[in-house]
Order: C-alpha cells, then structure tokens, then sequence
C-alpha cells in the first residue's frame, strides 16, 4: 500500500521540529498541521498576514476578516500575531520561517521545482510560491510520484516554466522519501509495501538508493 | 481649511479618478477590500484602468464587478484565481495580465510608500519573471532588481480610521492594505467605522495619517466568505 494523501502527510509531519516557524501550502501540505504530534510546539505562518493560525472555526464563527493564504475562514491560538503581506514576505525573506512545505507539478534532481504553470492551460498565479521557494531555509514538497498519465514528476529537468531553482531538500510521494543533494534523488524510505524495482521505474531523475 | 481630508461618500472620495490611470486596490481574495470605491468605479464608468491587487475578485464580487464591465485593460496581481469573466478576457487578448510574485508586489508597494526606487528580491530568480530584469549577486546569492510601483490613486479598506487619515486595520483584512496606503500619489481610505479625533490610541495605529488624502465612512459592507470553511463541534 502506497501512501494516500493522508499517509504523505502524515509521514511530512514527522519532519516537523519542536519549536519551529512553518508554512504550509495549499492541498497535502494543509494536511500536515494535522498530524503534528501532541506536546509540540509549531507555529503556522500564512503568508497573507498570520503567525500562529489555528483550525477552521466552528460553524457559525466564522469571521470574514480572518481568512488564510487560500483563502479558507480560519482561527487564531493564544499567541498569535497579525500584520501586513510586506512584513509577511519579509520574514520569509530573512529566513525567519524554517520550514516551507508545499506542492508541486515537477521537482527535478538538482532540485528545481515548477508548480504554477502549464502552457496552454490557464494560468491562475504563482501567488507567494517563487517567494517562499526562492528564501525559505528547508522545503519539502508533497506530491504524488506520477502525474495521471503515469509519466514521473522526479525529473533530469523540469519541463514546466520554473517556479525557482536549486531549492528542494526534500520530496515525500505516494512511493517514499527522498533527499535531493549532489544532483539526484537519494532514497531515504520506502512507502509500506512499495518495492525498489517500482521506484525505480517510476523516477526519471537520477535516484540513489543506497 | 486645515487638512480637510474626510469626504461624505465614496462619489466625493472618488473624484478625479479617470480612464486610462493606474490604480492599486488593497485586500487578499474578497478580504478587507474596498467595497465602496469598487462600487462607485462602476458607477463612474471609468475605463482602460491598471489595477494593482493581489487578486482579481470573483465574477460577481470585488474587482470582478469592474472586469463585468470591461472596465479593466491590465490587471498586476498574484493569483487570479476562479473568475470565468477574467479567464474569458484574459484568453481573448481583451485584457492585459502581468503576474507577479506575491511578495515582490507587495515590496513594490512598500518601496514606493518608503520611497525607494527599486528592491531586491531573490523571488522568480531563474525562472520567466526575471526574463528582462537586471540581476545583481549580493554575498552569493542572486536577486532581482524590482521597481516601486507608480500608482495614481490607491483604493484602501480600514477598520477604523479618524480625521486626520489615522488607520487601523482588523485582522487579516489587513494585507496589502497599509502599503498601498502608503503608495498611492493620492490615497482614498474607506472605513468601517470613522471616529472622532483622540479615539485612536497612538501607540495602535498601523498607518499614519500623513499618507492618507480622502476618508470615508463606508456603507452596507457585505465582506463575502470566497471559502467558507468549519469543523464540527464534537
């Protein structure tokens, strides 16, 4: 059983460190806040203004004025803080946020990644996503392995326009774990019951298993 | 006449914008927009606009009353979202859209309000936004030089604000709003509530009134939910 959604986020949540500042994307990466271990103390950045969002309000409390980056009604925990998209950008510029986990269409082995644009289709933004790519400290993308064609989105090279270059530590599929350093993608785990012969096929990148 | 910079309506605040000149529009999707100034565009009829926002509305809310009415010839924005009108526009070559990173259009809006020409920033280094830009290498790492924005009028939406243009903000419906306050050659503020001079603590304000033209009091705010999201109670 390869992981589902759920599994990718969970298995990312484990890469989460006590006392750490984390965006968090839109899809997968939502996912993760969920699964963040009791007793650990993790911050959430969104990247329209907040520090220290908290889960969707109840029904009936829900507040206009208080939305995150996708636009969902969201809360605010004890401690948390608001301010302007510049400041907002400006931590994530100053590498204030250790941790940005996010989507992708393609990641390829030296670590570029494309997520906000396929030609011919309609383009709907890069939103904040070049920023944090082109500043965070540590990123880690979740998606799945293939795309829906079955074709592999661990690439030599991306063949999507760039969202930012040489940026991607990290990627968690639906097949396993994998390190980008040195212009490959190293295994770190395989998903439960995903063979090596599977991944292998399915990575068009360069992958070091061992 | 003092400072003078209160208006009775968004017709009186909106004055002197006309077709053809570049407007910033505060807010992040359809929160903490301005509703009335948005309105009295519409009323006005004017044409040919440059629209500066992070977003571009819905179909039938925010910046989308504007493209309803093609009003709009080029919108510089983030993300654009789900807005089948845009997406119509944008397709047949009726309106011009420059995407840009989110917090790149956010500096360009502070630079502009701090007064320097151009920024920085690593973001879209090596990818298509930084085709025709200069970069420079600082300490090893590239970035892009970005321009300040030069906008004619900016269009913000405050919580509170008093006489003398003196802002404060409520929640995320922050956003872009203080910058583009500060950006704008002549800045129209509409608040939810205008209050009397000395109601504002000092220490509390987010935007100083020096950057602030025109103020008003807005009216039948409808601030729509784009994502209405809940948990169940258990």
């Amino acid at each position: 059983m390869a992981w589902d959604k759920i599994g990718i986020a969970k298995r990312i949540a484990q890469e989460v460190q006590d006392g750490t500042y984390v965006n968090l994307g839109i899809g997968i990466p939502t996912l993760v806040a969920n699964y963040i271990p009791e007793g650990m103390e993790v911050e959430l950045q969104s990247e329209n203004g907040i520090l220290g969002m908290g889960p969707f309000p109840f029904e009936g409390e829900e507040d206009a004025d208080l939305i995150n980056a996708g636009k969902q009604t969201v809360t605010l925990r004890d401690g948390s803080s608001i301010f302007d998209s510049a400041m907002s950008f400006g931590m994530i510029r100053a590498q204030k946020v250790d941790l940005t986990i996010l989507g992708a269409m393609e990641v390829s082995e030296n670590g570029d990644i494309a997520n906000w644009k396929v030609p011919g289709k309609m383009v709907k933004g890069m939103g904040g996503a070049m920023d944090l790519v082109a500043s965070a400290k540590n990123i880690i993308v979740a998606m799945q392995h293939c795309d829906k064609a079955g074709n592999s989105k661990l690439l030599p090279q991306c063949s999507l326009p760039l969202t930012g270059i040489h940026c991607i530590k990290k990627v968690v599929t639906d097949l396993g774990v994998f390190d980008i350093r040195d212009g490959a993608f190293h295994l770190v785990e395989l998903a439960p019951e995903v063979t090596l012969e599977e991944v292998i096929a399915k990575t068009a990148g360069k992958l070091l298993t061992q | 006449m003092g400072f003078n910079k209160v208006r009775a309506s968004a017709a009186e605040a909106c004055e002197g914008i006309t077709s053809g000149m570049t407007l910033m529009v505060g807010g992040f999707g359809l929160c903490g927009i301005p509703e009335n100034c948005i309105s009295e565009l519409v009323k006005m009829g004017v044409k040919d606009l440059t629209c500066i926002s992070n977003n571009a509305g819905v179909d039938d809310f925010g910046l989308g009353l504007l493209l309803q009415q093609k009003q709009v010839k080029k919108m510089i924005s983030s993300y654009v979202g789900e807005n089948a009108e845009f997406e119509r526009q944008m397709l047949s070559g009726e309106l011009e859209v420059e995407l840009i990173p989110q917090g790149t259009l956010a500096t360009r809006c502070m630079a502009a309000g701090y007064g320097m020409p151009v920024v920085y920033t690593p973001a879209g280094v090596g990818t298509e936004v930084a085709e025709g830009k200069e970069v420079r290498e600082f300490k090893g790492k590239k970035y892009l030089m970005e321009e300040a924005f030069d906008a004619d009028f900016a269009l913000v939406k405050a919580w509170k604000g008093d006489a003398m243009g003196n802002l404060m903000f409520r929640s995320t419906a922050r956003n872009f709003n203080p910058m583009m306050a500060m950006a704008g050659k002549i800045t129209i503020v509409e608040v939810e509530e205008l209050v009397p001079l000395g109601a504002l603590d000092p220490d509390h304000i987010h935007t100083p009134g020096i950057y602030v033209h025109r103020i008003f009091q807005g009216v039948n705010y409808e601030k729509r939910i784009e994502q209405r999201t809940v948990r169940q109670r258990i």
